[in-house]
């Protein structure tokens, strides 16, 4: 899922200085799932941002709604009647629902409440990690399920390099275990060890971010049209 | 010019003489290598590289210089290398992949050989996070194994990474990698030195070394493994300065362990000098840690399969020569490049 | 209310019904003194305070607002009150962000016997919230008491019903 966490409140205050009534928009799928943009949490950052504005003496007033999914017009399509009266709507979504609500309604100005960081899920309760960079051209069947694009900071496709560190830690953050490490265990542990022996060769960036905004079209799945000289 | 290089080239290749280059004789020819290392200066004075050339000439066969090494900027590696080239001694530059993509590293290289810069050594850097710019963006394009077997595919198959011919041939170079034998996980090092030595490395520099039978046991195995036939092996070894930084380099860098031995031997060295005559504290340390490297290295001339040192004095290029002549290693093969 | 020209504190005690709840009883029935101002409001754990219930409480005109729970390890409902605890460490740090002094909220952690205890820190809590003054939020025209909890109610509220549960947070 996508993770992604609430800018500070003071970040937030900066960009609301010059707005008098705005409202706020949360998402109840991937944000609310981490906390950041559900309705609660928007509650919760609405209170604490109508109390800051006040006391830095520019009071805003902030309405609440959340929507189901911010990325799919169908979902959004209803704020559009209450927006003349807002200066400015703040998205609780991620960086798509931020587009998605600034595409469909140009006329009003978006704000990002959020930071949205990655591609990951959860591995204890109250932590997410990183796990898929969207390189567009998967290679976990190589490395026994672990992602050397993500997990390892240098992105080695023959790793581990010279640094791991202290039974299998990454010399970059300490917390961050070497996935290089892993992945040889993990490949040891289905007796494929020896794939790795192989020098995987360099990756074609071209399907990753590298190579332009991407997209997915699904002609199969496209409204379909009739031909010219058809009906 | 362009087909007495290619002819150069060919011949090369028949008498297994890859680059031509002095270290690769050196190492060609049986005997014990030593190569040293120069950090560049954080500005472009010329003067402060070509001043560090005398400390080192005539005492190693060819010299690192590093490429913004722990992430910090510093002259590049090329610029450098080039600088200590014309002053008589044989450069090994350094191409890290966390600031280069397959184009630049291609490209440089390119250009290092146009000014007679044979030996490289390929890395995969220092994370940026550890330098002076946290915040810039890592490339890593390719890692450091990419890098080798793409530079060995310049030179022996004259064609660039996506395939096409490199026109009057490729670059001759000397292909070099690093190597951390006992940084975890430990039993998988010499498995990823072979794994070097298949994608095209000729010569490999060891992280520092003290721990000498632990160091003896991966050597074993990388000759076990067939290594050797095909790479040399640089152990990388250091004058210790203090036992303070002997104990900082055993608990902050990875891979490398510092036996109590060494370190007891550097506190001893001050017995009986009083605490506040800071002059002689140091240079019985400095003293101590230049004997305790020339010992190592004996050991390591008599270690099977490694093929020369690697002398790392970190804002110390004053101990190589003592080091280098308390070894036995002085004078060089061929004097001066 | 007329709280124009004299301060009078506003405080709010979210008490557990198992341990603080029954401290305060007891305070009361020692006749303990402890402050008028301090409006306690029974909830089955401390556990369930949102750091919403606390902020909306601050919102609708609260200067002060205590979560008093059970000792810790001894919570009814086994750590209710560790994430209380969490909860209100959390709020602390972003009332310096907010512009509100972080000893506007605090938690304590009392048994069911402390009815002595509980006065001591509620007696403590009102006097820091008295010598902090008003936090400076325009209050609002009717008692904070339970405001926290009656989200329905709140004005700033775009009438959203929760499809699953029909109901509000």
């Amino acid at each position: 899922m996508i993770v992604a966490d609430q800018k500070p409140v003071s970040d937030i205050k900066e960009m609301l200085h010059d707005k008098r009534k705005v409202l706020a928009v949360g998402c109840g799928t991937c944000v609310a799932v981490c906390f950041a943009g559900g309705k609660r949490e928007v509650g919760t950052l609405c209170s604490a941002l109508r109390m800051a504005t006040e006391l830095a003496g520019e009071p805003v007033e902030i309405d609440e709604t959340v929507v189901q999914r911010q990325c799919e017009a169908e979902f959004i399509e209803h704020l559009g009647d209450k927006l003349g009266e807002y200066d400015a709507i703040l998205s609780l979504g991620c960086g798509v629902g931020v587009q998605s609500l600034a595409d469909k309604f140009p006329g009003t100005r978006v704000l990002p409440g959020l930071n949205t960081k990655f591609m990951g899920g959860p591995t204890e309760q109250g932590v997410w990690a990183e796990r898929c960079q969207g390189c567009g051209n998967c290679l976990l069947d190589y490395t026994g399920g672990i992602c050397p694009i993500t997990r390892c900071p240098k992105q080695l496709m023959n790793g581990p390099c010279g640094g791991t560190e202290h039974g299998g830690q990454c010399e970059v953050d300490p917390s961050i275990p070497c996935a290089w490490y892993n992945i040889w265990e993990r490949m040891d542990k289905l007796e494929i060890q020896d794939e790795l022996m192989e020098i995987r060769p360099p990756k074609d960036w071209s399907t990753s971010r590298d190579g332009g905004m991407r997209r997915v079209v699904r002609k199969d799945l496209q409204k379909p049209v009739l031909e010219e000289d058809e009906g | 010019m362009k087909t007495q290089q290619l002819a150069q080239n060919s011949a090369a290749t028949d008498s297994g003489i890859k680059s031509g280059s002095n270290l690769e004789r050196v190492l060609a020819a049986g005997d014990f290598a030593v190569t040293g290392e120069i950090g560049p200066p954080k500005n472009f004075d010329a003067e402060k590289v070509r001043n560090k050339v005398s400390l080192l000439k005539g005492y190693v066969d060819a010299a690192n210089i590093t490429d913004n090494q722990t992430g910090i900027v510093r002259m590049s590696s090329i610029g450098a290398g080039i600088l200590i080239l014309g002053e008589g001694l044989e450069p090994v530059i350094q191409v890290t992949c966390r600031d280069r993509n397959r184009l630049a590293m291609q490209s440089d290289i390119l250009g290092a050989a146009a000014h007679g810069i044979k030996n490289v050594l390929c890395l995969s850097g220092d994370h940026q996070s550890f330098g002076n710019h946290p915040g810039a963006k890592n490339v890593h394009d390719l890692d450091s194994m990419q890098l080798v077997r793409m530079f060995q595919e310049m030179r022996d198959k004259n064609q660039f990474q996506c395939g096409e011919e490199i026109s009057g041939g490729g670059p001759p170079l000397f292909i070099g990698a690093a190597a951390n034998p006992f940084a975890d996980p430990v039993d998988l090092r010499p498995l990823r030195l072979k794994k070097k030595a298949i994608a095209g490395t000729d010569f490999v520099q060891t992280q520092l070394i003290f721990d000498m039978a632990r160091f003896k046991e991966y050597m074993k195995k990388t000759v076990d493994l067939g290594v050797t036939e095909t790479v040399a092996v640089l152990a990388g070894v250091g004058p210790m300065k203090s036992p303070g930084m002997a104990r900082y380099m055993r608990d902050n860098v990875p891979g490398i362990t510092v036996p109590d031995e060494i370190i007891e031997r550097l506190e001893d060295a001050v017995k009986g000098i009083s605490k506040d005559d800071k002059e002689a504290r140091s240079h019985a340390w400095r003293s101590e840690g230049i004997k305790i490297c020339i010992e190592q290295i004996e050991e390591l001339k008599d270690t099977d399969g490694v093929a020369g040192v690697h002398i790392m004095a970190i804002e110390w290029e004053a101990a190589i020569k003592p080091i280098v002549e308390g070894a036995g290693l002085y004078p060089r093969p061929g004097g001066d490049t | 209310m007329n709280g124009d020209t004299e301060y009078q504190p506003e405080i709010i005690a979210f008490c557990c019904m198992h341990c603080a709840y029954a401290a305060a009883d007891l305070a009361g029935s020692s006749r303990l003194e402890y402050p008028t101002a301090l409006k306690i409001v029974a909830i089955p754990c401390t556990g369930r305070m949102d750091t919403g219930h606390i902020l909306r409480s601050f919102e609708d005109g609260a200067d002060g607002v205590l979560v008093a729970g059970c000792l810790p390890g001894r919570c009814h409902y086994i750590n209710g009150n560790l994430y209380a605890r969490q909860r209100v460490d959390y709020l602390a740090d972003l009332f310096e962000q907010i512009g509100l002094q972080r000893e506007r909220v605090r938690m304590i952690n009392v048994s069911a016997g402390m009815g002595a205890k509980f006065a001591e820190l509620a007696n403590e809590f009102a006097e820091t919230i008295e010598r902090l003054g008003p936090t400076g939020l325009k209050r609002k025209p009717r008692a904070a008491a339970v405001a926290g909890l009656q989200l329905a109610e709140n004005e700033h509220v775009i009438h959203w019903v929760d499809r699953d549960t029909g109901g509000h947070t």
